[in-house]
């Protein structure tokens, strides 16, 4: 097999940064190269370079067999390279057919033939078993199918080459499965796959080889076959990680945290919560697993302040909170990393110092009478930045400028510098990397052997596991199950959150529900007479 | 072609980059004076001389600057919380209708008493108006772009009413106010030119407005609004609050304009006290890049490109239209620096590169 891509030598520096440091990439045609690195190691920046959104200042790109010079998505596109981005570029109230021609000539000049479109589309999706519906409406899909659609619209394209950016970010499990399924298919018929992520059992999963690459140099390029999770961890953040963390026996004392009936509406007036009751014990982490959209993002915003419950109860330690403010709930000792680093937990325009204030800029020593001591402020932001290892040139660098892990040691910092009691994690770790991510369980057993209660709410099982000492599972705005870790079965704890309930009885039971909640019973009623 | 940079460019390429733009913009204008058969040298020349040229020139230039500073200083209390306060037009009336109040029937009291009455009552006469879309912003979520510019009507035809009836001079002809009492005017700087006191008051609320925003909690509070709502809420900042204290004082702002008006240059209340100041203090704002020290250069420049195009008209004959275009085009020019600030052209860079390259060439 002949490579279909060739990179050499590709440098790339930004003011103050070297992104991409003389980057050697090869990928063969029908292959599944996975890019691998920590965020902010450059994977980013070289496959944007290869999609023309970016261009290099040293360095070739050949592609085919002929040297190409990229300087936009238009042209790379019109190559043959097609991305999938982390966030889709499609417009819901399309549909497939009609997302997918978007910026295509028309066969037929100014009319529409969407009869062909529609064939072709039929046809790439039978090819490769993606299960598309042309007709469909983009906001009737759910994430996983949307992806696909990103696909077929690379494919339509004549895409030789797909380059995708963290595709499994936004899916379930199941939904990753079928993922590998589909990009197994695609690449049996002769499609090459640069495949970026910094999920090392993915890595493994899915690919043909793996190029390493780690603070905008590779490491190296190895087979997947010949390698090993560690190993490449080891690569990635350049010494040996653990990926299973120490976790000393729980002590829990008195329940800091009570919820109790607890029902809310989401944003569109539906119920979101319908019941939830949960109890949070001092130097305890209470890990809330379910899948994205059950009524968590509803809860946390609750707790926090930022949603009035419709009934039941919010305690803190013995008061009731129940929809108070937010200052409130800071005051009585509630802290939280949302689960929305970039637009709640942090303001991208704001420097570092100020936003390691939000939430006590009118407290002394940060203020006094109304007004700032920006060198209290910056001497407090310096001190938290080395204690939690935040990377950045200073203070007063705009916090949009920081990568996600560097970000989320801020606001966990930030959080846990306060005085608090209680800690409500939401998706911590989702988009960091191993380092990041180890730094972030590692603060929070700490805070949990500080004798603070916390709540991890979070989709990743395995983390949920890693670092609980009981598990709730939450499915449809209810508690659908709850275990002390050393109980926990993950495959069980799989079933509860796809809704196959168990038998004790937490919440009410209620026929009448959802069609997804019939089928499930209907499941396991046939499960049960089997 | 673009490419986003990491961060921003520091403070002095962005000055560079507004003063290219500004030379830019009066390049472009050159084009039009010239379709207009005049010498752009000569129009030029007149507009220079015009603005700075005399002493009388220069003096306009900062009569005029003065409310479009203290109206411009308003809107960027607001646009920074991204409040968007379209009725600073309305404020300065009301905020005139204040201060002549203050000036006519209350008294007599000594002048260091009654002109900071008079101008405080200014400022609270805006500070009304703006309350009233304050309020209805935060806690009802009506729109405040369509209830300020609506508050703009009320308050100019009001005044009007007012000024045609009962507060008319008694036995005068035109319709205004008698004349407020000498004790609230604010005093001529170099008499007999027009500039008074108000360029004063003017560039001191700057230094608050600067020091305000970036050294008090409130100041804080009304940048985290603006930034990021969502994350301001969430860590227990009252958003609701902190929209209605950025009406108020937005409006208190215009209402000092409206009373600098007032009291500095008519002595009394009158029809079109303001010839749009209210709306041209948002482009000002947008000019100024939101910065308060941003403003005080964008109002006197906004000015004297007025102050100077009359003398353009007058001597050249340029029409007056031209000199409103060389006006938006300054604002153009000025606004698209924003995205040379915040992203990188790339073949500029690669031309910078190259000569960097050959210098570098050179001397090995």
């Amino acid at each position: 097999m002949a490579p279909i891509l060739c990179m050499r030598g590709i440098t790339k520096h930004f003011p103050g940064v070297l992104a991409n440091d003389r980057i050697d990439l090869e990928v063969e045609e029908g292959e599944i190269h996975a890019l691998l690195g920590e965020n902010g190691a450059g994977k980013t920046t070289l496959m944007n370079i290869l999609y023309g959104l970016y261009e290099p200042q040293e360095g070739e790109i050949v592609f085919q067999g002929r040297p190409i010079k990229v300087s936009s998505p238009h042209q790379a596109i019109g190559l043959g390279i097609g991305m999938v981005h982390q966030h889709f570029m499609l417009i819901p109230v399309f549909t497939v057919a009609e997302n997918i021609i978007l910026g295509l000539r028309s066969s037929r000049g100014l009319v529409l033939d969407m009869e062909q479109v529609q064939r072709r589309i039929l046809d790439l999706s039978e090819r490769y078993g993606l299960g598309i519906d042309p007709n469909a409406y983009i906001w009737q899909l759910p994430v996983g199918l949307q992806q696909r659609v990103e696909i077929i619209k690379a494919l339509y394209r004549g895409a030789k080459l797909l380059i995708l950016d963290e595709p499994t970010a936004v899916l379930t499990p199941q939904e990753t499965r079928e993922l590998f399924h589909i990009l197994r298919s695609l690449a049996q018929q002769g499609t090459s796959i640069i495949f970026i992520s910094h999920k090392l059992n993915e890595v493994m999963a899915i690919s043909d080889r793996v190029t390493v690459l780690r603070d905008g140099r590779v490491v190296n390029t190895v087979l997947t076959r010949e390698t090993s999770q560690t190993e490449l961890a080891c690569m990635m953040v350049g010494r040996e990680v653990v990926l299973r963390i120490e976790r000393p026996p729980p002590a829990p004392g008195e329940p800091v945290l009570e919820v109790n009936d607890l029902h809310a509406l989401n944003d569109k007036g539906l119920p979101a919560l319908e019941g939830v009751s949960l109890r949070v014990h001092r130097g305890e982490i209470l890990g809330l697993a379910g899948v994205d959209g059950n009524g968590q993002i509803e809860l946390a915003e609750s707790l926090v302040g930022l949603r009035r419950p419709t009934g039941g109860k919010i305690l803190v330690k013995g008061r009731d909170v129940t929809g108070s403010l937010p200052s409130t709930l800071i005051r009585m000792g509630v802290a939280c990393i949302p689960q929305d680093r970039k637009a709640i937990g942090s303001i991208g325009e704001f420097s570092l110092a100020e936003n390691v204030i939000l939430g006590s800029h009118d407290q002394p020593p940060f203020a006094r009478h109304g007004l700032l001591n920006r060198q209290a402020i910056r001497r407090y932001c310096q001190h938290l930045i080395s204690e939690f290892d935040v990377r950045t040139p200073g203070v007063d660098l705009q916090a949009r400028a920081l990568s996600g892990g560097n970000l989320q040691k801020l606001i966990l910092a930030r959080e846990v510098s306060r005085p608090h009691d209680i800690l409500i994690a939401v998706q911590p770790t989702r988009g960091l990397d191993v380092g990041a991510t180890e730094f972030v369980y590692r603060r929070l057993l700490e805070e949990r052997q500080n004798g603070k209660a916390i709540l991890l709410i979070s989709t990743e099982l395995d983390e949920v596991l890693c670092l609980s000492d009981r598990i709730a599972v939450i499915y449809e705005g209810r508690i659908v199950g709850e275990m002390r870790a050393e109980e926990a079965v993950a495959e069980e704890i799989g079933l509860l959150i796809a809704g196959s309930r168990r038998e004790i009885g937490i919440g009410r039971r209620d026929e009448s529900r959802s069609t997804a909640d019939r089928k499930n019973s209907f499941a396991k009623e046939t499960r049960e007479r089997v | 072609m673009f490419e986003r940079r990491a961060q921003p460019h520091g403070t002095l390429a962005s000055v560079i980059l507004i003063a290219a733009s500004l030379i830019l913009a009066l390049l472009m204008g050159a084009g039009l004076v010239a379709l207009a058969q005049v010498s752009p040298w000569e129009a030029y020349r007149a507009l220079f001389y015009g603005a700075f040229g005399r002493i009388y020139g220069l003096v306009d230039t900062f009569v005029k600057g003065t409310p479009l500073l203290l109206a411009g200083l308003g809107m960027v209390i607001a646009f920074k919380a991204k409040v968007w306060n379209v009725g600073a037009e309305g404020q300065i009336y009301i905020g005139a209708l204040f201060a002549v109040w203050i000036g006519l029937y209350v008294g007599p009291l000594p002048w260091w008493l009654h002109l900071p009455l008079a101008l405080l009552a200014g400022a609270l006469g805006g500070g009304l108006w703006g309350l009233i879309p304050g309020v209805l912003k935060a806690y009802l979520k009506v729109n405040e772009v369509i209830v300020t510019l609506m508050l703009n009507y009320i308050a100019i035809l009001f005044v009007s009413w007012l000024v045609h009836g009962p507060m008319e001079e008694p036995g005068g002809f035109m319709p205004q106010t008698p004349r407020v009492a000498t004790t609230a005017q604010l005093p001529p700087l170099f008499p007999p030119t027009r500039l008074h006191a108000g360029v004063l008051v003017a560039l001191a609320a700057a230094l608050l407005v600067y020091f305000l925003l970036f050294h008090t909690t409130l100041g804080y509070r009304i940048r985290a609004v603006g930034a990021g709502p969502k994350a301001a809420r969430f860590r227990g900042i009252g958003v609701e609050r902190t929209v209605v204290q950025v009406m108020v004082l937005s409006g208190m702002l215009a209402g000092l304009a409206g009373a600098n008006e007032v009291l500095g240059i008519h002595y009394r209340l009158l029809d079109g006290i303001s010839p749009g100041y209210g709306f041209t203090a948002m482009v000002v704002a947008l000019l100024g890049k939101l910065h308060p020290l941003g403003v005080v250069a964008a109002s006197f420049l906004f000015a004297s490109l007025s102050v100077g195009a009359d003398m353009m008209q007058k001597i050249v004959h340029v029409p007056i239209a031209i000199s409103r275009v060389i006006q938006g085009l300054v604002v153009l020019c000025v606004l698209g620096t924003e995205i040379l600030l915040l992203y990188d052209l790339v073949p500029l860079r690669r031309l910078h590169q190259r000569f960097s390259s050959l210098r570098f060439r050179r001397e090995g």
